[in-house]
């Protein structure tokens, strides 16, 4: 897939190189066990556009969070990337930079000041025993060894107020935070050097509803103030349809479509797709009996062959049972199901 | 109204916590908090973490006993006001039943499903045969939906998906015939695609056997899905109930109006805008700690309408049409038509604009 190659009805091209922040391309992770390998990711495709917010939703097992840690190279053994590229395009125009291939020390260069994590749990992605001020001066200096302590302390102050912690909390240890401070207070640092990609981990599945909406407001004001791309990881489908450009669904370790938001919610190709939007029930419109999707997710160990949602399908076919249906263009979108097989469609 | 089989009234619980340096200090969890379950109906309680909620159901499970205020079963009373009993007796238990969030802690993971079950089933029914402690099993496994009960009751916990799991707590739950389940969070852990299955499973227990459920979430869309009636909770009281639609589409108190509000709805029709709907909510503010709760309404310091006697003095039940009422000042003044005018976070906002701190 190249850059250029999507266009629209009218000529224009939708992307181009430069719009691009990540190229992530047939990635594919695996776990070593005892027996045969299992593949957590496996020919994972998408482009995530310069300030875009890519939603990534998956249940248990769906894969999501094996591609976050691929993502971030923050995978341990016996998590093995096999295959597949990563390319980061930084904004000054540079030749883009294959994550994967990329050596140690050149990656920690590119942590912080290009690409952060927010992590679910904040209080363990903070450090206990240092005041929260103390970490934002460690990474500001890391960085930036010009910076002194003085500047280092105002920059986490103000990096504070941003999210509405205010100044004289900077002192304060993790613990002395209510969790929803402290989730805002790994948002703040995540964004302290300035970084072109964020990806969130479930950032706001430990905290309330309230504290939800607050959190996401206050990143959707700073992505306009800093204009950073996100990868947004949840099990949520009914907060990234609110959130997100785009979405990307995931089920046994494949994106199975991948659309934009509205489209996701208005026209679901995937019936996987559809069965998860039907799972969460309206909060005004009317009430009627949901079924929610029969079955359970399979087993990545013991995946059928063809395509792995065929057991719980309502519109399974013969061909879904011996054909992997793979992520197929259609239009502005993507997906993977044989409904929409080109001989079926016409 | 039918008569409740289960009831707190005016209940609280307080915990004595010591800090790292040996200073005692109480903690309200749940002040003033009085519910009714009736048979064949289910109670939402929704509120934040900290509001109080599961303190309540485990209240009403005798898991704790309150500091004040009476639980009663069948309107006799069982714990509270001046009865102290270190032991529940077995014939509560085998009214009340509670199902855990976690499936994956709730069952004993050495033990197959089977015993897990036959426990339950000999301890509550005396002596029974071999064939029918085995007949009751499969019974149960099957209103849950494990079918063939063959293919289950020989599994471990490990062996089962989370959604199985819970149905096998559940099951658990039933086999002591029991008039009364209170589910904490009892589908949060699931997978979205079971919850409903769940949701569905729970609300046909209550049709078939005339349970009385109390379902305790922060979700308010699956609480409007399931129940009957909701309950709002707020740092540790209650603060609004009705039936679930008139409370979720008209609600008659500040925090019921933010938590709807604030809760995502994909099916929403108006404000399609990411900013539109995410706009204003940058600075909501946090509940307050329940060490020290602040006087007057305890959601005083969020709230917009915010008067001066809210500040000082906690507000009065207003009772309202079709059994609904909400402890709120603006009710007393005649001020609640302001609820609709406009949202939320827009009047949070403009608040924060107006008085900056």
């Amino acid at each position: 897939m190249t850059f250029t190659q999507t266009m629209r009805g009218d000529g224009t091209a939708v992307t181009t190189a430069s719009d691009i922040v990540l190229d992530v391309d047939g990635l594919s992770v695996e776990y070593a066990s005892a027996g045969a390998p299992v593949r957590a990711c496996t020919d994972v495709t998408f482009q995530l556009r310069r300030g875009e917010i890519l939603g990534v939703v998956g249940e248990s097992g769906s894969g999501k969070s094996t591609l976050i840690t691929a993502l971030t190279r923050l995978q341990r053994p016996p998590a093995v990337t096999t295959s597949g590229r990563i390319v980061f395009h930084p904004q000054s125009g540079r030749p883009g930079i294959d994550l994967v291939q990329l050596k140690p020390r050149a990656l920690r260069s590119l942590r912080w000041t290009s690409l952060s994590i927010v992590l679910q749990s904040a209080m363990d992605a903070l450090n206990p025993v240092m005041r929260v001020g103390e970490q934002f001066v460690d990474v500001l200096r890391v960085h930036d060894r010009s910076m002194s302590r003085t500047a280092a302390w105002a920059e986490a102050r103000r990096l504070l107020g941003l999210v509405g912690i205010s100044a004289d909390r900077a002192r304060s240890y993790p613990h002395e935070l209510s969790g929803g401070m402290r989730q805002r207070a790994t948002i703040a640092l995540a964004l302290a050097c300035r970084p072109e990609l964020v990806v969130m981990d479930e950032p706001t599945t430990a905290v309330d509803v309230v504290m939800q909406r607050q959190i996401l407001a206050q990143v959707l004001r700073l992505r306009r103030e800093f204009d950073f791309a996100v990868v947004f990881v949840t099990h949520d489908l009914s907060l990234l349809l609110e959130l997100a450009d785009r979405i990307a669904v995931m089920y046994a370790g494949r994106i199975v479509e991948l659309a934009s938001a509205q489209d996701l919610y208005r026209t679901p190709m995937h019936p996987y797709t559809r069965g998860l939007r039907d799972s969460f029930p309206p909060l005004h419109a009317p009430l009627e009996r949901l079924e929610g999707i029969p079955g359970t997710p399979p087993d990545l160990r013991a995946l059928p062959s063809g395509c792995p949602f065929a057991p719980r399908c309502p519109a399974v076919m013969e061909r879904c049972h011996e054909h992997l249906p793979l992520l197929t263009p259609r239009g502005d979108r993507s997906v993977a199901c044989h409904l929409h097989d080109e001989e079926l469609v016409r | 109204m039918n008569e409740p089989v289960l009831e707190a009234v005016d209940v609280a619980k307080h915990f004595a916590v010591a800090n790292s340096v040996g200073d005692s200090s109480v903690v309200r969890a749940v002040e003033g908090a009085s519910i009714r379950l009736e048979p064949g109906r289910i109670t939402a309680v929704v509120g934040e973490s900290g509001s109080g909620k599961t303190t309540l159901a485990r209240l009403l499970a005798r898991f704790y006993e309150p500091t004040s205020g009476q639980i009663r079963l069948d309107g006799v009373t069982v714990a509270g006001d001046g009865i102290r009993r270190s032991t529940v007796p077995k014939s509560y238990r085998k009214a009340v039943q509670l199902i855990f969030q976690d499936p994956f802690g709730s069952l004993n993971p050495l033990h197959r499903v089977r015993h897990n079950l036959e426990r339950a089933v000999r301890l509550h029914h005396g002596r029974l045969g071999r064939t029918e402690v085995d007949r009751r099993m499969a019974s149960l496994l099957e209103r849950v939906s494990l079918t063939p009960a063959s293919d289950y009751l020989d599994k471990f916990p490990h062996e089962l998906s989370g959604g199985q799991r819970q149905r096998v707590v559940i099951a658990r739950a039933l086999a002591v015939e029991p008039r009364v389940l209170l589910g904490d969070e009892p589908i949060s852990m699931l997978d979205v695609s079971i919850r409903l299955e769940m949701l569905n499973l729970l609300d046909k227990l209550r049709r078939e056997d005339g349970l009385a459920l109390l379902y305790i979430t922060h979700d308010i869309a699956s609480a409007r899905y399931l129940c009957d009636d909701i309950v709002v909770m707020y740092a540790g009281q209650m603060v609004e109930a009705g039936p679930k639609d008139a409370v979720i589409s008209d609600p008659q108190h500040p925090y019921t109006k933010l938590l709807v509000e604030s809760s995502p709805d994909p099916h929403r029709t108006t404000a399609t805008d990411r900013d539109d709907i995410f706009g204003a909510a940058d600075e909501l503010g946090e509940p307050p700690s329940l060490i020290d709760p602040p006087p007057g309404c305890r959601f005083h310091p969020r709230c917009p309408f915010a008067m001066e006697k809210c500040r000082t003095t906690p507000p009065p039940r207003a009772q309202l049409a079709d059994g609904r009422w909400a402890d709120c000042w603006l009710h007393d003044e005649g001020r609640a038509d302001e609820l609709t005018h406009a949202t939320m976070t827009e009047r949070i906002t403009r608040k924060l604009t107006e008085e900056p701190r």
